[in-house]
Formats: C-alpha cells, structure tokens, sequence
C-alpha cells in the first residue's frame, strides 16, 4: 500500500477542497451540524440531570429503582459480551479459516441485526423462545429473556471487530511457529490469539456500549417487570411519569459510560498501530472509527524495498 | 544430516508445480534452488519443510522417510522471505520461542538466546518489538530463531528477497560465514543466479517444475545443459543455433572467414567492463563485452563497422530443456589456424 | 499437519460456532421467513393498508427521505474533511460523530425532549414562532437524524484514505478546478463506500425505535412510524396488524441485508 504518503494529509491550499467552500466554512459547517443535531441535546440532558445539584443528582441515580435497573443492566452486558467474545471469535474463525456449504449465506446473515428493526426483533425472539416456542423454551419475560436479546443485537460487534484481523493475519507467522515446533493449539494461544486482542477488544468494548444502552429489542421480550427491567426502560417509564431529572440523571450515567467505552476504544486502536498495524487491521469495518488527520504511517526506518 | 528428495510432484489446482524432481543434498553442505517465478523451488522447499504435503514421492531427511511427518517434528529451521516475526514479541522472545515450547528452564533459555543474538550480531537488541528494526535486522533475527533450536536442517526461501541491494550483499557474505562456522545443511531459494553463485556450494536450477541441471557454479556456466541453464546463469548471445557469452565475443577491425559483419549500435560504459551493442546483416542484435583497454585499442564508435568473432559457443541439439549437455566448440586461439572449424556462427 | 485431532477440534469448532448461531440468528431469520409466508401476503397487505398502518408506513419513509440524504452530504464533506485536512480539532470531531453509536435510543430520545421541551432551551422560542417540534414529525426527523449520523462518514473515511491523493492531484495539473475534481474524479471513487453507508443509514432510521418514541408520543395516524406502530398494536393485542408490520420491516430489512452484501463485494473489489 504505498499510498501512505499520498494520503498523509495536505495543507489545505493543496488539498481537494470541498467544491465552492473554503476548508474554514466547511469545518464550520461540520461542526454547526453535529452541535444541532448531537451535541445540544446532550448539553440539555446534562443541565436537567443537574437541576437540584449533585446531590439530588446521586439521589436520583442510587433510588433503589434506578440502582437496580443500574445494575441489571451491567451484570447482564457483562454476561453477554463475555458470551459473545467467545461465540464471536469462534464464529469470525469459520469464516475466515473454514469452509463449508452455504458460507456466504451465514457471513450475510451475520449483519441481521444491524439490519432488522429493534422491535422487530423483540417479537421474533419472543415467537422462537416464549409462550410459543417451537422449542418448547420459554424465557420470555424473564431476566434470561434480556440476555438473549442483548445477545442478538450485539454479536455482529465481535465479529465483525476479528474478522478484518484474521484475514489480514500473516499466515507465515503460523508456519514459522510450526517449524519451531508448536502445535495447532499452542500456535492459537501464542500467536494468533494476541494478534487479534486489539480487534477482540475493541469490539467487546463497542458491545457493552451497545448492551448498556439496548432498548426496542428488550422491551417487549424481557418486559418492564420489576425484575427485568434495564436502564433504558427505567428511563422511559420515568419519562412517561414526567420524572424528568431522575431520567436524565439515569441517562447521564449511562452517556458516560458510552463515553468511557469509546474513549477505550480509541485507546486501544493508538496502541495496536504503534505496533505496526497496517490501517486496515484494527479499523476493521463496522466496529471503530479509522482516526483521520492522524499518522498511520509510524513505521521504524527501514531499508526494505518492497 | 543430508537430504534426499525422489520424485517429488504437486500441483495446485491445474498448476503442476513439481513434475518428478529428484535432488540430493549432500551433508553439511550450502545448496541454492535457483529458477525464475514459478520453477516449483519454493515449492521443493516448503514440501521438505513440511509446509506443503507432496502428491507423490518422498522426502528423506538423513536417510529417514520424512513423508509423512508434520512440520512440528521434522527439525527443520525455516526462514522466510518477509521474515514471519512475530509482532507482539520482543527478539528476546521471538528468538526464544521455540525453547519456551520446548519447556527449556529460564536461564538455559536467556543463555541461548542471547548467544544467538551475539551470534547474529543483535546484541543489545532484545528488548525491542520486530516493527523497530530494520528488514535487514529483522531478517537475522529470523535466523537466530530458527537456529535456536538447533535444527538438522537449515532452509531459507528467498531470505534477502525483500532487502535492499546493499543489505543484500552484506548479508549474502554473512550467512556463507555462518555456514562455515556451523555446518548445518543449508538449502536456500533465490532467483538472483549472482546470490547462487556466490554463496552456495551446489547449485539446483530449476525450471517449471522440473530439475534442469544441478551442479558447482563453475559446472553450470561452463557446462550448461541446455539453453534455458545457459541464459539463466550467465549473459548469452544467440546466433542461430549458437550460443556465445558477450565475454566470449571477440570484436577485431578486419573481417576473415570466420567473423561476422556487425554494425555498432551503443556503447555502455559499466566500470570496468563495457558492454558494446552490435546489430549484425540479418539484424540479429548481440552484444559484446569488451575491457576498457580492449575498448581504446579498438577505438569502435557507433555507427562504426567491426567484425565478430566467437572464441567459444555452445550448442543444443533439439531444444527441449532436458536434453544432455549440448555439444560445445573447443576455444579457438585468435590467431590459430583454422585447423578447427567453429559451429556455424 | 492433518491429524485426527485436528478434523475433531475442527469439528467441534463448527459445533459450537454453528449451532451458536443457528439457535441466536437463524432460527429467528427462519421464523421472519415463515411469518411472512405462514398466511401469504395478506397480514402484512392488511395491517398496512389500514389507515393508521399506510400512515405508518408513509411516515417512516418519509423520516429515511429527510435523515438520509442530509447525512449523506453531511458525511462526504465531513469525511472529505477529516481525512484530506489535519486540524488538532478532528479528534473531537471524530468523537462526536462516534456517540450515536454508544448511546441508548432513550438517551436520545429525553436530550431531544428536554431541549425542545416547554421547559428546554429551544422549545420556547420555537414555541412562540409557531415550530412544533415534539409530538411531530420535526422532532421525529431529528431523531432519525441523531441516529443516523455515523454511517455515511464512517464508511466513507477509510475508502478516502486508500485512494490518496494522487489522482486528485492528477486532475489539477490538467487543469480541474475543485468542483471537477470532486465531481470526476473523488466521487467515483468513494461511490461503493458512500453507497454503502446510504444503506446502513436507511436501515437505521427505518427501524429506529426508542428515540422515536420518546419524541413523538406515538399518537397513531399522526405522530407513528412503523416500529411504533407494531408496539402499539403489541400492545393491543393486535397481533396480526403487529405482525404484519413486523413482517414488512424485516422483508425492507433483508433488502437491506442484500444491498449490504452486494455493495460490501464492490467496494472491496
């Protein structure tokens, strides 16, 4: 890939400019937009949560009610990513080193859902694992029932996250590993295993994002009762009860946490191209944002004629 | 620990790459695969490494049908072209690797390494990741993981392959020093017939997927087999059914029976040698090289007359590349008589 | 390196991986696939050409009409941007553009209450100059918009990294203005990946749900998607209305899935 140094970025006068604007114009106009539109409402979020001051802030978030949902919701993305980052991996693995009939079908359907309606899914799951299950399961309004759904709306993360890094995985490493001796499992274990933790990682991270916040798909199949009910529906009965601070204040933890996943997020893709990643690897598809304006481009002083 | 191939054959999908390749490598010694993209030599490698399966005939490694064994207990050290470091190990622990494996206690284990390390000259270095050092660097650190678990067999595919041309020389010195120190039965792929030349003992060239000839260096360039060794070791002029070295060309101001009519038509100034291009009646372009001195003596300028002369050419009878070794005109002295008649020029 | 182990563990692996997925994703695509054949297509003709359903319907696409072409611009310029510009403030850029992911629909939904609220910072003056932004279709649009706003930029970035600059730089020593060159020669290229990014956009906003809801108040034939929709017939026990939306946004949702695969194969070719 030698266009490294083509797309380091250019000083704007000899940069593609966007048509008719100056670069001052356009980034004001990027950053009127996601003011409007993101970061506005998010300001108001913050300020109601606080009306009453912190105190009445952390009142609000350990009311048994809110402490409650506050904690189911963490023990079970907990639950679900560590599930999914075991599923996800093996799953990534098939795709990528695997074959079999009818691949491509499964590594489309993997995106399901990313594609299908939150609600959508809700009623699905509860037509496959509730009253009339074809199984004979039924979870539905229980806490399993929230483990589920999570499960569903989150694994597509993990995947997609290892994916890119097993495809782009120096297959000589593993030879070279053979030839000193080490077995399939112990080739896993020392070599292709940490090669793909950044990925792993970063994907998990996005997944409990995701979970903590999960709403449409657990609404329906796990229901609001008093012990299934997560955050996000907490919230949104205190909406309908006009309880608008306890809601925001609820709403700000989990904003945080968000915050805190993404922000590990970026951690983790920093650290994995300081060990030479090539800007494919780690960016991997649906999972994180490629950083731009940064210097993928860190490689030791080489004198390898490619 | 020698090594013997009998008939090996594998083809991918509609691609024959080994058709019945059979070599002997003798013990302790340095042998180069050569042959351009696709002759099967990195093919032969990996199938004695055990990297890829044969589909008919055997591998033996001092004497010992390796056929079927896996890579994991063949004992053999492999090196690859784009070096395979492992990325998220330090050179301590890359170089390491395979005695951690192994189980071998802590402080055998940093002993051999960095006698290694030393050995390939990365002393202070290992504490550092792959993605810190240079290719040539990364490329010794390879060979210092594969020699640390003191293989039976050494095999390099295209080890320089992805160095720059001074690193590669360097290097190429470099590894023919470290055979001689240890003695393990190398065998290493290249491309480049001046890398073969230079550092192996016995030579294999090879050509889609067969064996043309193996042999020393000097065997090969003096000995060619066929036209396909002939080009591939050396420059090579064709004239009909002949063919002549440029070194071979004798360049001379007055025509005899025995020179062609040439018309120069460049004169290239490399160092020492000078490579003087010709374009003969029938447009046949050839080239000549002459030396500096030969050069002045003759005062040639292009667009100039001079008459050719091959002091020596070879032969093959038929063209198929594995026919025996063609038949070559004895050298004939400038100004001997002409007792002899040279092949048709 | 094929031993009997190795087949065993590989097979185990398949066990696992596949019966995983077949009991998490594909029972559930089956049970979509059967839903929408079990009883033909009239459920699904039936709950949507009620009044309330077409209404629906209409709304929902008229939120992918609105959300998507507007963060479709918004993310090539912004994605043009980020990536052929460095400024200490694409980090923060960066960031801001990554939250819609992170966080909760709710989340969304109660900032977009509470700042076009009657108590909010916005709602009074709007208020006053006549703009209705809660319980309608304005607020519904801007929650659609909030969701929305990564995909086109996100997928849009790595395919402007990896075509350079040079073609770019090609065109303006010929002598193409900026316009030109965007229109000629930089869009072409990023097409697939801008495509792409269209289509996890629609697929967002058709199936967005709780923003939705918070926003909107979920008044039927005024203020429901279809995602609404299907809750409040739940809720009513209609199934076979709640059903039949649901089968028509998981039909728009395999569409999806299938532009995805398509576009994800050019893109990479």
């Amino acid at each position: 890939m030698e266009a490294h140094a083509a797309d380091r970025p250019v000083s704007s006068r000899a940069g593609i400019r966007l048509p008719g604007f100056g670069t001052g114009l356009g980034r004001g106009t990027v950053v009127l937009y996601l003011s409007l539109i993101v970061l506005l409402p998010l300001a108001a979020l913050v300020d109601q949560s606080l009306e009453g001051g912190l105190s009445t802030f952390w009142t609000q978030v350990t009311s048994p009610q809110a402490l409650a949902s506050l904690k189911l919701t963490v023990v079970c993305s907990l639950i679900v990513v560590v599930i999914n980052a075991f599923f996800g991996t093996i799953i990534a693995w098939l795709l990528v080193r695997d074959q079999f009939p009818g691949k491509s079908v499964v590594n489309a359907v993997i995106d399901l859902p990313f594609a299908l309606p939150t609600i959508v899914a809700s009623l699905v799951l509860i037509e496959l694992y509730g009253a009339h299950s074809p199984f004979g399961i039924d979870i539905a309004l229980t806490r399993a029932a929230i483990v589920v759904a999570l499960l569903f709306v989150t694994l597509p993360f993990v995947v997609r996250a290892v994916q890119p890094l097993l495809i782009e995985m120096d297959r000589e490493m593993e030879e070279a590993a053979a030839s000193l001796g080490a077995s399939g499992f112990t080739i896993f274990r020392r070599i292709i295993f940490p090669n793909l933790l950044p990925g792993l990682a970063a994907g998990v991270a996005l997944a409990f994002a995701r979970a903590l916040g999960e709403y449409g798909s657990v609404l329906l199949f796990a229901g609001g009762l008093p012990n299934t009910q997560v955050s996000s529906v907490f919230i949104a009965s205190q909406i309908e009860n006009g309880q608008n601070t306890g809601a925001a204040a609820v709403s700000v933890v989990l904003l945080l946490a968000a915050m805190v996943m993404l922000g590990l997020i970026t951690l983790i893709q920093r650290w994995s191209s300081k060990h030479e990643r090539s800007p494919g690897a780690g960016a991997g598809g649906l999972t994180v944002m490629p950083m731009s304006g940064e210097d993928y481009t860190e490689k030791g002083e080489d004198d390898e004629v490619r | 620990m020698g090594i013997t191939v009998e008939g090996a054959s594998k083809r991918f999908g509609d691609f024959q790459a080994l058709n019945d390749v059979s070599i002997e490598v003798p013990n302790g010694s340095l042998t180069a695969l050569l042959g351009p993209s696709g002759s099967g030599k990195s093919t032969l490698l990996r199938a004695i490494a055990g990297l890829e399966t044969l589909d008919g005939g055997r591998v033996l490694i001092d004497d010992e049908d390796v056929s079927t064994k896996p890579v994991q207990k063949r004992e053999v050290g492999f090196v690859f072209q784009h070096y395979a470091a492992f990325k998220h190990m330090t050179v301590f622990e890359n170089v390491g690797f395979g005695l951690k494996i192994r189980k071998w206690d802590k402080t055998k284990v940093a002993d051999r390494v960095h006698e290694l390390l030393q050995l390939v000259q990365l002393g202070g270095l290992a504490d550092r990741y792959p993605s810190q050092l240079s290719g040539g660097q990364r490329q010794r650190m390879a060979l210092a993981r594969a020699l640390a678990v003191q293989p039976q067999v050494l095999l390099l595919d295209e080890p320089f392959g992805a160095l720059d041309a001074k690193v590669r020389k360097d290097l190429r010195t470099w590894l023919r020093q470290l055979h001689e120190e240890m003695h393990v039965t190398t065998i290493f792929v290249t491309h480049d017939q001046e890398e073969a030349m230079d550092v192996a003992e016995q030579l294999v060239v090879m050509n889609e997927g067969r064996v043309e000839q193996s042999g020393s260096a000097d065997d090969l360039y003096e000995n060619p087999a066929n036209e396909f060794v002939m080009s591939f070791v050396g420059e090579v002029n064709r004239i009909g059914d002949a063919y002549v070295r440029p070194h071979d060309m004798e360049v001379v101001l007055d025509a005899d029976e025995r020179t062609q009519e040439g018309m120069v038509q460049r004169i290239v100034a490399l160092g020492f040698e000078i490579r003087v291009e010709f374009v003969l009646a029938d447009g046949t372009e050839i080239w000549a090289q002459l030396t500096r001195p030969e050069l002045q003596r003759l005062e040639l300028r292009e667009g100039q007359i001079a008459y050719l002369r091959p002091v020596q050419a070879k032969s093959f009878n038929g063209s198929s590349p594995s026919s025996d070794h063609g038949a070559s005109t004895p050298p004939v002295a400038p100004d001997e008589g002409d007792a002899e008649k040279p092949a048709a020029v | 390196m094929r031993s009997a182990s190795s087949t065993r563990s590989r097979w185990g692996l398949r066990a696992l991986g596949l019966g995983y997925l077949t009991l998490l994703l594909l029972a559930p695509l089956v049970a979509i696939f059967y839903k929408t054949f079990e009883h033909g297509l009239a459920p699904p003709l039936d709950a949507i050409t009620s009044p309330d359903g077409l209404h629906a319907l209409k709304l929902s696409l008229l939120m992918v009409a609105i959300a998507v072409p507007l963060n479709t611009i918004f993310g090539v310029g912004c994605a043009l941007l980020l990536v052929r510009h460095k400024w200490k403030g694409n980090a923060v850029i960066d960031a801001v553009i990554n939250l819609p992911f992170a966080i909760s629909p709710v989340v969304i939904g109660l900032s977009l209450f509470l700042l076009y609220g009657t108590k909010g910072w916005l709602g009074p003056t709007l208020a006053e100059n006549g703009i209705e932004i809660l319980f309608s279709v304005p607020g519904m649009v801007l929650a659609s918009i909030f969701v929305s706003v990564p995909f086109v930029v996100r997928e849009t970035v790595p395919v402007l990294q990896e075509i350079g600059t040079e073609q770019e730089q090609a065109a303006s020593t010929l002598g193409a203005n900026a316009w030109q060159t965007f229109r000629r020669i930089t869009l072409p290229s990023i097409r697939w990946g801008v495509a792409y990014g269209v289509v996890l956009s629609t697929a967002r906003v058709l199936g967005e749900f709780g923003a939705v809801s918070i926003v909107s108040g979920s008044r039927s034939g005024e203020t429901e998607t279809l995602p609404l929709f299907v809750k409040k017939a739940f809720d009513n026990f209609e199934f076979p209305a709640a059903y039949g939306a649901s089968v028509l946004l998981a039909v728009l949702a395999l569409s999806t899935l299938l532009a995805m695969n398509v576009l994800k194969r050019k893109e990479d070719a």
